[in-house]
């Protein structure tokens, strides 16, 4: 087993397990901070994966601009008292 | 009548695509070509235009081969299929247009207040930071043709380094309007440059610069000023978004 392989499955098990509680985590916010995690990770899948390209434009939208448009939303949406 | 005009003009486009189509030797029919055996490898050996040019391209030696790019996705994104490129950015601009539409349509706009204060020191060091980012935005739009990235990459960190500055400071506003200019400007210099390749040479988007050594800053014709005009499109558009984003109506 190379190295290449190594960190190729340590990076894929990382990337579900980090989906997983993205989407599992009770607050909001947490969500959108490990599906920034999530871009993050993903770009190292991606230049594993010799997408050095897409792995650029990874970085710079799905953990840069696309984190910052949820994490604004949320921060604009008011709270309510849930009667 | 002015119905009947429509429609007789849409029956003139139609038979005069089809038309042209038939009668064209570089277009074969429907079926007589086998795809597979010229499409791929060819991008790669860059000789889809002439398939019996079977010479290496070796970086930095190379000179005037037939797509000048050392990287093969902006061959084949910004040369070959420079086309699909025009209409890419035509699909950010109309969402662009549409975010501006619903949210930027009030006449006075402030923007989102931030529920903290920025000290001195974020101040500083976020400009300071803006400056880095913005310069690996210019790097990357202007390299587009050498290294992984391109217009897209840079265009979009161009406007992080923007968001940056929205972030960390809660007087900032960005001169939208010049932004908007800039994208106009860079929109239609695009199109202009395709025409001007019709006009030159004989297609749309025709490569029409003398390609240079694979490897120079200054080579593969027209492939740098495509992707800078992207570069700054992308950047100011994406800009505009952000900004329609972090403001809101002043409300009386």
């Amino acid at each position: 087993m190379t190295l290449f392989d190594v960190v190729s499955i340590v990076v894929s098990v990382l990337l579900l397990v980090i989906g997983f509680i993205a989407i599992n985590s009770k607050k909001l916010i947490k969500g959108v901070i490990f599906l920034s995690a999530l871009s993050m990770l993903s770009v190292v899948a991606f230049v594993l994966l010799k997408a050095p390209d897409v792995g650029l434009t990874e970085a710079v939208i799905g953990s840069g601009l696309v984190t910052s448009l949820f994490i604004f939303t949320l921060l604009s949406v008011k709270k309510e008292e849930v009667k | 009548m002015k119905n009947l005009l429509a429609f007789l003009l849409t029956i003139g486009l139609g038979v005069l695509i089809i038309f042209s189509l038939s009668s064209n030797t570089l277009f074969p029919a429907f079926g007589s070509v086998d795809v597979s055996d010229r499409v791929s490898n060819s991008y790669i050996d860059k000789n889809v235009l002439d398939p019996a040019n079977t010479e290496t391209i070796i970086f930095g030696e190379t000179t005037d081969p037939e797509s000048g790019a050392a990287n093969i996705v902006t061959s084949i994104v910004v040369d070959y299929r420079s086309f699909d490129t025009l209409g890419e950015v035509t699909v950010l601009f109309i969402s662009a247009l549409g975010v501006a539409l619903l949210l930027g349509s009030a006449p006075k706009q402030k923007r989102l207040a931030l529920n903290f204060k920025p000290n001195f020191m974020l101040r500083v060091g976020s400009r300071a930071l803006f400056g880095i980012i913005l310069m690996t935005g210019v790097y990357v739009t202007l390299h587009g043709h050498l290294t992984p990235g391109g217009g897209f990459p840079g265009g979009a960190m161009i406007a992080s380094s923007i968001l940056l500055l929205y972030l960390a400071d809660d007087q900032f506003r960005a001169k939208i309007k010049g932004f908007k200019t800039l994208e106009s400007i860079a929109g239609s210099l695009y199109v202009i440059l395709g025409l001007l390749g019709l006009v030159v040479g004989t297609y749309f988007l025709q490569n029409f610069l003398p390609n240079g050594t694979v490897g120079d800053l200054l080579s593969s014709g027209i492939i740098p000023i495509v992707y800078i005009l992207i570069g700054l499109k992308v950047g100011s558009e994406i800009s505009g978004v952000i900004d329609n984003f972090l403001t809101e109506e002043e409300t009386i």
